[in-house]
């Protein structure tokens, strides 16, 4: 059976450019041997879902530090699920009171990772979790 | 072979251009599985239509951006669009950062354009392996335009022509780009060259360094001698959008030229020449080498090779002969 | 040229220090060094002992001198803070434009001396807040502008010829600082007697914040209109504020923070003559800096010394001002945001008392602390307390600012401060190499270096060869509660109401006249400030007016280099 490579495309929902956590993510996981599809700051949900859907990525990682996570994050998910694509799966990063947790768990966001997350456990949650599909 | 409903459901749902199943099916030839090659054989009666364009030059040259624009040029025409964004796989990690399509995405909710990015994966030559079937999955989804976008350095440069039909080659100025240009055999394979950033200092010196490398050319093949245009800055809206217009004509001029002198033919026939090549390597040669790998001759090989008790050549000939009777002998078994 | 010490001295100094050396070696067998390298956060190596010999070639009239004075490495003022505090400038905004005013109010009353704004992302991008983009967004990171008439309420009961205003803004600069202007007309005061500072400097923009509208030509072309607009109308303000924060912040080293800063203030100094035909001197004095108060103590001392150093050497040899003021670099400070920890949050505030006090070392002219919630969401008023409390003590206890440039003639302290400025020279002389600031930006240059030191910190973290209390070392405990603020969807919807009313009270067919002049003004090169001015007042929104930025000179994408 051949291996198969995990495809992740990180991405910066809404207005904010703090790319810092996104770029220093995006060389980690290309370290970590993923494909990492990148979408650059002020992504609209809508560019976003279009876009995991082509590049048939299996996580969405999404960045945001602004605060405008709560309609951000879930309206992604919703846009996938929406366009059959509910088996991406899709996580979440950035300033994120742990109060947001529950409602983003809620929403379909599989896991958040706040300031200080290591990126060895990034890559190791994504390990353990994603299973490339068929 | 009977096409079981699944597999029918699958060709339908690319002709129709769902972009779920053919990105997954992109996603399964890459990964190398199996049944996405099968897939192929039943996509391939329907290829054939689009007019694959191979994008070319060396990094920085501003490529995507190009794409990115053209892609604009060729919607305003009402042409659906295709992009293959093909970027290098770390060596030493297999990863890889994917970055081409973010110039594109302010096209990613135009259902009338596909962009996907690919990595190399370590493909001999530098193109992604999977690059000529996702050619034929975006052409059966209808896509009009098929762009494939390479970054150039030199193997790959020269790869790319076997894929498409027409090859942009994209240079800037001041970039030692010229030198590159001889080095790389790029003068042959290109059918239109692109001067970017053409605003730059040095424009004028390449375009007559390249003009006057044309100029030596005697014959060109169905009389087409390569434009050289130039493409302005890109934040100066007005004259951008021109040369972009420019050269999506050049592009398509080169086509008619391919369609009235009958080259068009001959492109198609390299390309599936090509094809049976690279078919032929999948069918032979990759799983001959997995098995001296997985069985763990190929160390017993290379060890008797570095003892000198033998030399490649021979090697070569003894395995090849053993896995050609293997195969006589499986078809005579009528499998 | 003299050297700092006696031939004696140095001899001195190099015979005990080879006897220490040996007893080091001895020890170091014994007690084993913990760490095989010891850098600074920024990964700057340092020395176990500096002595005379590290600082042996400096020329005291040259290279230290005293406050006042060229070099002006011990500050500007001959003063220094007896003559007068640094201004304690906190940074706030948040919800809707009242929400702030009753923030503002808390602030003053509580001994702050200068006020600053944070508006929120639409604003900063310039969108109006029923933009489809602005969705969620609305009064999260600061506070919500779309019209005039949300400014005059943000300005209500604010003295505007007492208390200077800094608005940390960029693509929209010329929009928010017309409404300040506007605004103070309508409350009776000349535009010659308010002050503050619009942060304005669109090169880190492209460098590190990503907050861009327009590509960097015309970005800057906008600034230079501000410039030449400040110094004829609104001399007191300060219409640059060249900002290392954010480069910072995107992971930079301290010294690509010295180096990026002041190449971008060589490019703006450059474009104004260019484009404008302005003398130096006229308008230099203005220019001002803005840069972080990392958690590596003496480096970010050093950094603000040499960066003093480094911007009078600039002014006068490249630039030949003759003004001394326009030698000054003058500079408001923030501590490190990135230096703040979600985990243990109680320990930023020590993390943020260490910072100030290196920037009241360094010299600050103003100073933001960070409240010790930052990293969660927008600071409650407890924790903007506690953050302003800290300059108070720092000011009125510690005595630290009774004596000028305390740490100097420090054998570590000078040197280190020689390595940073000569390492940032190398930076800036590459940068000129490509063309320029914006030249090194289109090739990704600044991006890039920043991106691998970012990448690099992050690995040190991982690997356990840096440390953040709380977070990859004592990690357990501590995790206290602390109250999170949000902000209530209401804000939004609130917005958008007042929005629309202005929009069907006011005369459009003014505004509309009014952004065809401003269109025109774009593009025959005119100067766009009373164009703004104008616009505001018949009450343009701030999306109307970036519209037509966006329209004449074109949108700038992320190029998302990596």
């Amino acid at each position: 059976m051949t291996e198969r490579t995990i495809r992740i495309m990180v991405a910066k929902p809404g207005l904010d450019g703090h790319d810092r956590g996104a770029r220093v993510l995006a060389r980690a996981f290309r370290d970590a041997g993923f494909e990492v599809i990148y979408t650059g700051c002020h992504q609209s949900p809508e560019q976003i879902a279009a876009a995991a859907i082509q590049e048939d990525v299996d996580v969405v990682g999404l960045s945001c530090l602004s605060g405008a996570h709560r309609y951000l994050f879930p309206r992604t998910v919703e846009l996938l699920r929406a366009q059959g694509a509910e088996d991406i799966t899709v996580i979440g990063g950035g300033i994120i009171p742990e109060q947001d947790f529950a409602f983003l768990h809620e929403a379909g966001i599989r896991a958040v990772f706040t300031p200080g997350a290591s990126l060895d456990g990034i890559i190791e949650w994504i390990r353990t979790n994603i299973v490339p599909r068929n | 072979m009977a096409e079981t409903p699944a597999e029918k459901e699958q060709l339908r749902k690319i002709r129709a251009g769902d972009v779920r199943t053919a990105s997954r099916l992109i996603r399964n030839l890459e990964d190398g599985l199996p049944e996405a090659k099968s897939s192929i054989r039943r996509i391939f009666p329907h290829t054939g239509r689009a007019h694959v364009l191979g994008i070319t030059g060396s990094p920085g040259a501003g490529k995507s951006t190009l794409v990115d624009a053209l892609i604009s040029a060729f919607r305003k025409q009402d042409k659906t669009v295709g992009v293959l964004a093909v970027d290098p796989t770390s060596p030493f990690t297999g990863g890889a950062i994917l970055g081409d399509r973010i110039r594109m995405q302010r096209h990613a909710e135009d259902p009338g354009v596909f962009v996907r990015s690919l990595a190399t994966r370590g493909a001999l030559g530098g193109l992604s392996r999977a690059v000529g079937d996702a050619v034929h999955i975006l052409d059966v989804m209808g896509k009009e335009m098929i762009m494939v976008e390479t970054v150039g350095t030199g193997q790959q440069e020269v790869e790319i022509i076997n894929h498409s039909h027409t090859v942009v080659v994209v240079l800037v100025p001041g970039m030692g780009d010229e030198i590159q240009v001889i080095k790389a055999g790029i003068m042959e394979i290109a059918d239109i060259f692109v001067i970017n950033k053409a605003d730059r200092e040095g424009t004028a010196q390449l375009t007559s360094e390249l003009t006057a490398m044309l100029n030596m050319v005697p014959e060109f093949p169905g009389g087409w001698k390569p434009p050289v245009i130039r493409i302005k800055n890109l934040f100066d809206a007005g004259p951008f959008g021109e040369s972009v217009e420019e050269l999506a004509a050049a592009i398509q001029a080169h086509h008619r030229r391919l369609v009235e002198t009958g080259l068009l033919g001959d492109r198609m026939r390299r390309k599936a020449m090509i094809e049976i090549h690279e078919a032929l390597r999948d069918a032979i040669l990759e799983p001959i080498l997995r098995d001296l790998m997985q069985s763990r001759e190929m160390d017993d090989i290379a060890g008797r090779i570095l003892r000198k008790e033998s030399d490649p050549y021979t090697v070569a000939e003894m395995v090849a002969h053993r896995y050609l009777k293997s195969l006589q002998s499986e078809d005579t078994q009528g499998r | 040229m003299k050297g700092l010490f006696s031939k004696e001295t140095l001899g001195q100094s190099a015979e005990l220090t080879r006897k220490w050396e040996d007893e080091v070696r001895h020890s170091a067998a014994t007690a084993s060094e913990a760490k095989a390298r010891w850098t600074t956060v920024s990964d700057l190596g340092l020395k176990h002992l500096y002595t005379p010999e590290d600082v042996a070639q400096m020329d005291f009239a040259r290279d230290i001198g005293v406050p006042g004075e060229y070099p002006f490495l011990r500050g500007n003022q001959a003063t220094g803070y007896r003559g007068r505090l640094w201004t304690f400038r906190m940074f706030a905004g948040m919800g809707s434009a009242r929400d702030t005013n009753a923030r503002w109010h808390m602030l003053l009353k509580g001994g702050q001396t200068g006020l600053s704004t944070a508006f929120d992302f639409p604003t900063l991008m310039g969108y109006d807040s029923d933009s489809p983009k602005a969705r969620g967004e609305c009064g999260r990171c600061g506070v919500a502008i779309d019209t005039l008439e949300d400014f005059l309420t943000l300005m209500e009961g604010i003295p505007m010829d007492r208390v200077t205003t800094s608005m940390t803004i960029n693509p929209p600069a010329t929009v928010l600082w017309a409404m300040y202007c506007a605004a103070a007309e309508r409350k009776g005061v000349p535009l010659t007697e308010i002050g503050g500072t619009i942060q304005n400097d669109m090169l880190k923009e492209f460098i590190a914040q990503k907050t861009f509208m327009c590509p960097p030509e015309p970005s800057v072309r906008l600034i230079s209109d501000t410039v030449e607009f400040g110094t004829a109308h609104v001399p007191k303000w300060n219409t640059i504020s060249i900002s290392g924060y954010h480069i910072r912040e995107a992971g930079a080293t301290a010294i690509q923070e010295l180096a990026f800063t002041l190449r971008d203030g060589i490019e703006y100094v450059e474009d104004v003559i260019r484009r404008k035909g302005m003398a130096v001197d006229a308008f230099a004095p203005r220019l001002s800096f803005f840069f972080n108060a990392h958690i590596d103590f003496f480096e970010e001392i050093c950094k603000m010394r040499a960066a003093r150093r480094m911007w009078a050497k600039v002014m006068r040899d490249r630039f030949g001002a003759q003004d001394p003021r326009s030698w000054w670099l003058r500079f408001h400070t923030q501590t490190a945001g990135c230096s703040l920890t979600a985990q243990q949050p109680y320990n930023n505030v020590v993390r943020t008392a260490i910072e100030a006090l290196a920037a009241v070392l360094g010299g600050t002219q103003s100073l933001h602390t960070n409240s010790l919630d930052e990293v969660l969401c927008l600071p409650s008023d407890h924790a903007v307390e506690i953050a302003l409390r800290t300059q108070q003590i720092i000011a009125e206890e510690t005595g630290v600012a009774a004596t000028i440039d305390p740490l100097a003639g420090s054998y570590f302290v000078e040197t280190l401060t020689n390595e940073m400025e000569s390492q940032a020279w190398e930076y800036i002389e590459k940068i000129d190499a490509m063309g320029g600031m914006i030249a090194a930006i289109d090739k990704g240059f600044p991006q890039l270096e920043i991106a691998e030191a970012a990448y690099r910190f992050q690995q040190q973290l991982d690997a356990g060869q840096k440390v953040m209390v709380g977070v990859n070392r004592y990690a357990t405990g501590g995790n206290y509660e602390i109250p999170v603020i949000d902000i209530d969807e209401q804000v939004e919807i609130g917005q958008i109401e007042r929005l629309r009313s202005v929009r069907k009270r006011r005369d459009s067919r003014a505004v509309r006249r009014d952004l065809d002049d401003l269109k025109r003004a774009c593009k025959t090169g005119r100067n766009v400030m009373p164009f703004c001015i104008a616009a505001v007042k018949d009450m343009a929104t701030v999306q109307e007016i970036c519209d037509v930025y966006r329209e004449v000179f074109g949108e700038y994408r992320d190029p998302g280099l990596y």
